[in-house]
C-alpha cells in the first residue's frame, strides 16, 4: 500500500463546503456509473470562486488535476453529506487532504469510501504553503515535508481510518476484516 | 445518559453507552432521494450482488425531490432509476413524480414553472415528506442521504445524513457503525415576541457556537420555552443543527410530538407504535446555553455562512436582488402563513420566489382563506412567484434550469438553510438566511429589513 506522495499541493482557505468541492449542478451525475464518475472529477473544486482561487484544480478539458495533495484550513468539506465530494476529488487524483479541522461527514464518506486520506494538522498548512509548492507526504511517519525548504510539519496520525482508507473502502476493508462475508 | 445516548443504546442493544463509544446501530428508517439514491443503489448492488435485497422493504423509504422539475435528460433518468429499483425490490414507500409505476419521467419545460406537473403520489422535499407521510417517529433510528436528514430530530429521534456507501451498507445490512457524538445543552426559555421566529432561534445558536462549533455533536433542545414551539418551529430548528456541523439535533418529547406523529401514522397507516425516550438525572453535556426566548430578534446570517449573525435591523445598507421562501427548513405551511401575513395588501419591490415543500403545504395555502382571498393568492398579488411544483428547488441551485436559482452574482435575502458560496447557483451570487417575516419584509423594501416594521401597531 502506497504510504508515500510526492507532488504539487493545491491550497484552499477555512470553511470550503462540499458545494465549492462539487456544485450541486453536477449532482445528477451518478458515481457509481464509471463514465460519470470520471466526469465528477473534471469537476472537483468548480464552485471554488474564482476570486479567492485564480488556479483551477482541473485545467478546462482535462479529467484530472495536477495536484495530488490538497491543503485546507479549518472546516474542509462543510455542508452537505453529499458523497459526490470525496469521490469528485478522488476521481481528479487527490490522495490526501491535510486540513486543520473537517467536517463530520466528508470525513467518513472520504475513508467509507477510501477515495482519498484526510489527514488532520495541528498546523495552519495553508500559511505555510502556497498552489503549487510540491511536498512529500508521509502517512508512516505522520509528516509533510516541503521540496523547497525540506522543513517537516507534523500531522495526527489517522489510527483506525487508515487500514480502511488502504483497503479501498468501508466494504473491502469488512470483508477483508471478516466483519461482512466474502 | 442524554437524550441521543438513550436512543443510540437502545438501538444498539445496550444497557448504557457514552460519548465517544463505537457502537452498531440498527437502523429504522432508511430514507434516500433522486440525488443520492441512484448512487446508493449502485453501491449496493456492487457490492452484495445484482440480485442482493435491502435488508426490510418497508423500512427503505425513498423520496424523489432534488432536481424534478428540469428537462436536464440525466436528472429525470435518476428518478426512473429509483423507480425501476423499487419494482425490483417491491419497496414499501415511494413518492414518485409520476403515476404510471412502469413510466418515465420527463419535465416539460414548454408548460413553464409554476403549474403543477407531478402525479398524485408525488409528496415533495423529503425531510418534509417523511414527517407528513408518517415516518418519523419518536426514539426511533433514522437514516437518510442527505445532511438535513436532522430535521426529524424534532420528533424526538435520532436522525442523521450519510453517504452513498454507508447507505449502501445499511441498505444491505440495516446497520451501521456509529461513534456516540457528545451533546451540547440548548435550554429555551419564555416565548418569542410577535415578528421572531423559529429560524431566529436556531441562527441566534449558531452564531453562539460558531458554524462548526457542533462538528461531531449532538445538540439537545429542551427546556420550558419548546412548549410554545409548535412542531413545524421545532422542525425549522433541529432542520439546521447541521449548520454547525452537528451530527443530529433532538427535541424532548410532549403532547404535541405525540399528536402530530399520531395523527400522521394514523392517516398514512405506517407504524403506529413507539417508544419515546425522556431525560434522566445524569446527563452529561460539553456545553450549555440558556436561550431567552422573549429576548431574541430578527436575525440573519450573513454570506457566506450560516454563522456570520446579524440583527436584521444592524443591516438595513446591504440592497437586495432577490427573495426566496422554500425548502424543508423554510417552505413548510407555518412559514408561509408568516410570510404572507407580512406581504399581505403590498407589493414585493424585487423578484420573489415561493417553493411549498410539499404539494400537501400547496394545498394547504390554495385552500386556507383570509377574507375573500386563499393565502396563494395573497402572495400571488403581492408580486411572489409561487410555484405548484414542490421541492428542493434553488435552495441548492440545481441544474442551471430550476426555478428561482441564481444564474448571475446577486445578492438574495432566504428562509433556506446554507448559504455558502454559489449555493443558490452562481459561485459569486450571495445569499443571507433569514425567517420567512424577514425575507417578506426585506422583499417589500430591496434592502434587508427587521419584519417588526411591518407589524401591525398597538
Amino acid at each position: 500500500m502506497q504510504s508515500v506522495f510526492t507532488g504539487p499541493v493545491f491550497v484552499v482557505r477555512d470553511n470550503i463546503d462540499t458545494d465549492q468541492i462539487i456544485p450541486a449542478q453536477y449532482l445528477n451525475l451518478v458515481p457509481t456509473i464509471p463514465d460519470e464518475y470520471e466526469k465528477l472529477g473534471a469537476y472537483a473544486f468548480a464552485g471554488l470562486p474564482e476570486s479567492a482561487n485564480p488556479e483551477r484544480y482541473v485545467k478546462e478539458g482535462q479529467l484530472d488535476s495536477e495536484y495530488p495533495i490538497v491543503v485546507a484550513g479549518r472546516n474542509f468539506g462543510c455542508g452537505s453529506s453529499r458523497e459526490h465530494a470525496p469521490i469528485a476529488l478522488g476521481s481528479a487524483g487527490c490522495k490526501v487532504v491535510l486540513a486543520e479541522s473537517f467536517a463530520r461527514i466528508f470525513f467518513r464518506n472520504s475513508v467509507a469510501t477510501g477515495e482519498l486520506y484526510p489527514c488532520e494538522s495541528p498546523d495552519r498548512l495553508c500559511d505555510a504553503f502556497k498552489t503549487g509548492d510540491v511536498v512529500t507526504v508521509d502517512l508512516d511517519a505522520g509528516t509533510v515535508t516541503a521540496k523547497s525548504t525540506g522543513k517537516v510539519y507534523k500531522f495526527k496520525p489517522l489510527g483506525d481510518v487508515r487500514p480502511v482508507v488502504d483497503a479501498g473502502g468501508l466494504f473491502n476493508y469488512a470483508r477483508n476484516t471478516g466483519m461482512i462475508p466474502k | 445518559m442524554t437524550l441521543t445516548e438513550t436512543i443510540l443504546a437502545r438501538a444498539a442493544g445496550k444497557a448504557r453507552v457514552q460519548a465517544g463509544d463505537n457502537v452498531w446501530v440498527q437502523a429504522d428508517i432508511l430514507m434516500t432521494h433522486d440525488v443520492c439514491g441512484p448512487g446508493t443503489i449502485g453501491v449496493f448492488k456492487r457490492e452484495f450482488g445484482q440480485t442482493a435485497k435491502v435488508w426490510d422493504p418497508n423500512k427503505v423509504v425513498i423520496i424523489p425531490d432534488h432536481y424534478i422539475f428540469t428537462a436536464d435528460s440525466k436528472s429525470n433518468r435518476n428518478v426512473d432509476i429509483l423507480r425501476d429499483f423499487v419494482r425490483e425490490q417491491g419497496i414499501g414507500y415511494f413518492y414518485d413524480v409520476i403515476d404510471d409505476p412502469s413510466g418515465h419521467w420527463v419535465f416539460d419545460p414548454s408548460r413553464g414553472s409554476l403549474k403543477r406537473q407531478h402525479g398524485a403520489h408525488y409528496a415533495g422535499v423529503c425531510h418534509t415528506a417523511l414527517t407528513q407521510k408518517g415516518h418519523t417517529r419518536p426514539g426511533e433510528v433514522l437514516f437518510g442521504t442527505d445532511s438535513h436528514t436532522c430535521m426529524a430530530g424534532a420528533f424526538n429521534e435520532f436522525a442523521t445524513g450519510i453517504g452513498n456507501t454507508d447507505a449502501g451498507f445499511v441498505m444491505g445490512t440495516g446497520k451501521l457503525l456509529l461513534k456516540v457524538p457528545e451533546t451540547m445543552h440548548f435550554r429555551l426559555e419564555g416565548k418569542l415576541q410577535p415578528g421572531v421566529m423559529a429560524k431566529d432561534i436556531i441562527l441566534h445558536c449558531i452564531g453562539e457556537i460558531g458554524f462548526d462549533g457542533a462538528t461531531y455533536r449532538a445538540m439537545q433542545f429542551d427546556g420550558p420555552g419548546v412548549a410554545n414551539l409548535s412542531m413545524d418551529d421545532r422542525m425549522t430548528i433541529a432542520n439546521m443543527a447541521i449548520e454547525a456541523g452537528g451530527k443530529n439535533g433532538i427535541f424532548e418529547f410532549d403532547a404535541q410530538t405525540q399528536a402530530y406523529v399520531d395523527y400522521r401514522c394514523k392517516l398514512n397507516g405506517t407504524k403506529a407504535a413507539y417508544e419515546p425516550v425522556a431525560r434522566d438525572k445524569d446527563e452529561k453535556f460539553v456545553y450549555e446555553l440558556v436561550v431567552d426566548l422573549g429576548k431574541l430578534e430578527p436575525t440573519v446570517a450573513c454570506h457566506p455562512n450560516p454563522g456570520q449573525r446579524k440583527l436584521a435591523k444592524e443591516l438595513g445598507s446591504i440592497k437586495l436582488d432577490r427573495a426566496y421562501v422554500g425548502s424543508c427548513t423554510g417552505g413548510k405551511t407555518s412559514d408561509f402563513l408568516e410570510f404572507a401575513a407580512v406581504l399581505r395588501g403590498r407589493r414585493v419591490v424585487i423578484d420573489t420566489f415561493g417553493v411549498p415543500a410539499t404539494p400537501e403545504i400547496v394545498h394547504d395555502l390554495q385552500s386556507a382563506r383570509w377574507g375573500d382571498k386563499t393565502v396563494w393568492q395573497v402572495l400571488t398579488e403581492a408580486g411572489v412567484q409561487m410555484t405548484e411544483n414542490a421541492g428542493c428547488a434553488a435552495c441548492l441551485g440545481g441544474p442551471v434550469d430550476t426555478f428561482g436559482r441564481m444564474n448571475a452574482p446577486l445578492k438574495c435575502i432566504s428562509a433556506t438553510n446554507r448559504n455558502f458560496p454559489g449555493r443558490m447557483g452562481h459561485k459569486d451570487s450571495q445569499v443571507f438566511l433569514a425567517s420567512p417575516a424577514t425575507v417578506a419584509a426585506s422583499a417589500l423594501t430591496g434592502k434587508i429589513t427587521d419584519p417588526r416594521e411591518f407589524l401591525p401597531k398597538g
